[in-house]
């Protein structure tokens, strides 16, 4: 392991990564909008080799009693077992709840949805918004795939029918989802001092940290998340963040 | 009765075409199936998905993917997953680990009690060869041999197993031209797995050229369109 970081290390010090890119250049990404007919609004992502869908489901449900005229947001990851041979079958595990967790708190966080437009009577029926994220392939940074996938998927649902209390999923009306602000996750690693982002799966395991940062279009940060080992000076986290917002600029142009 | 079944004799299938499993090959008792073909009374189907060579009345089947399976003779790639009381278990990309014993670990002699971790550690890859292979597929390696060593430094890729042959080349010649271009040091096991040490752009080219043999394997001629790959750049 020691070898396979300092092998590493001495490529990144060129600022060669493992594929010939540069640290901070993303992988060729293709997207692909309405994958799923059943779903409200999907999507699926490409980064590279790394594949993953994100659909949107919507549905009528009774709304929390802390917020009787907001509709809710869910977020579900599911990372199959086929995509990488680490994952296993059954309940989700720390990875896919934690995917889960910061996409949730991304979306959450922004208000990138406008609630309370999602009422339907207060204190009794709201919209629910159920975000399904699945792995097809892991070669590294489902984190970004994902959260792109979710934004793109998001902007691409529609309502579907309801009327006296019963949803026709089968009828699409043309009413978009109220989506407001826009959050795109990026997320920045660090090996040994230096940062570079869409890491591949190796990259992804010799890593020291990352922090996944959630911005806005107009580059509003909102939210954050650091995972692994080592710890974060504020003034990595200072320069994580600039790369990320860099990097969230650049990604919106795809999109 | 010669006649009659000579005449039943019938190939449906020509050499290097594509086949899937339970695919009819070809029909009668002269031909002869060989790995990955199996026998359906008097027809001959694929067992599973890839391309058939014809040799005179031998049919052979090269599989395009799938996991490795060990062979005895095999110089593999092993990574390092456990230390046993009297010795180490390795990965070797394949389904079934294999059990590396004191006895083949190395020719020095290691003493009752010693810490094991000073010979192969945790995570450790090393360059191998199968021993043994028994029924129920436990595998039996060895360190004991020319080539054999702990590998320092460098990356691991992982490639299909089945295209290994290609990257090898016939006599080595694929892989010795990609090591002579690129400066690096190649170690390709046949399990799949493939050792890279070099400096990083060396390394990136090299492994764009094992890349191009794995997509390219079922081309003729593989060698020349690598060795202009290779000296393009």
């Amino acid at each position: 392991m020691k070898d396979q970081k300092s092998h590493l290390l001495k490529a990144l010090e060129k600022g060669i990564r493992y594929d010939g890119r540069g640290l901070t250049n993303f992988r060729p990404i293709i997207l692909e909008k309405d994958v799923s007919k059943s779903a409200e609004g999907s999507c699926s992502v490409k980064i590279g080799n790394t594949e993953v869908i994100v659909g949107v489901k919507m549905g009528v449900e009774t709304p929390y009693p802390d917020t009787p005229d907001s509709g809710n947001l869910m977020v579900n990851t599911e990372l199959r077992p086929l995509s990488n041979p680490e994952f296993e079958p059954g309940p989700p595990g720390e990875k896919a709840i934690e995917l889960a967790r910061v996409i949730d708190r991304g979306i959450r966080e922004a208000k990138a949805i406008d609630v309370k437009k999602l009422c339907v009577t207060k204190g009794e029926k709201v919209w629910s918004v159920i975000i399904d994220i699945c792995s097809i392939n892991d070669e590294g940074n489902l984190l970004d795939a994902s959260g792109l996938g979710a934004l793109i998927a998001l902007k691409q649902t529609v309502f579907p029918k309801y009327e006296e209390g019963i949803l026709y999923y089968e009828e699409k009306t043309k009413t978009h989802l109220p989506i407001i602000r826009e959050p795109l996750p990026v997320t920045v690693y660090k090996i040994g001092k230096y940062f570079l982002v869409d890491p591949l799966s190796e990259e992804e395991k010799l890593a020291d940290s990352r922090l996944t940062v959630a911005i806005t279009k107009d580059n509003v940060l909102c939210a954050l998340q650091k995972g692994g080992k080592e710890p974060l000076s504020i003034d990595d986290i200072d320069k994580m963040v600039k790369i990320a917002m860099k990097k969230a600029t650049e990604l919106r142009k795809i999109i | 009765m010669i006649e009659k079944n000579t005449a039943k004799e019938k190939l449906y299938v020509q050499d290097r075409s594509i086949v899937v499993p339970g695919e009819l090959l070809a029909e009668g008792m002269g031909f002869i199936p060989s790995k990955g073909i199996y026998r359906d009374g008097e027809l001959i189907r694929a067992e599973r998905l890839g391309m058939i060579s014809v040799d005179k009345n031998v049919i052979k089947l090269i599989p395009l993917s799938g996991r490795y399976i060990p062979k005895v003779n095999d110089r593999v790639i092993g990574k390092v997953i456990d230390v046993l009381l009297s010795g180490w278990k390795l990965d070797i990309n394949s389904a079934y680990n294999a059990v590396l014993t004191l006895k083949d670990a190395s020719s020095e002699f290691i003493a009752k009690g010693e810490n094991l971790t000073k010979y192969y550690d945790l995570e450790d890859f090393v360059v191998t060869k199968i021993t043994k292979v028994t029924s129920q597929k436990l595998v039996d390696i060895t360190m004991i041999g020319p080539g054999l060593m702990t590998l320092r430094g460098g990356r691991i890729i992982t490639v299909n197993p089945f295209k290994v042959p290609r990257i090898i080349g016939k006599e080595g010649s694929m892989v010795t031209l990609i090591k002579q271009k690129t400066g690096c040091n190649i170690v390709v096991g046949q399990n799949g797995w493939v050792w890279i040490n070099g400096e990083p752009e060396c390394e990136v080219k090299a492994v764009q050229a094992i890349r191009m043999v794995e997509k390219q394997a079922h081309l003729q001629g593989l060698t020349e369109i690598i060795k202009v790959f290779l000296e393009a750049k």
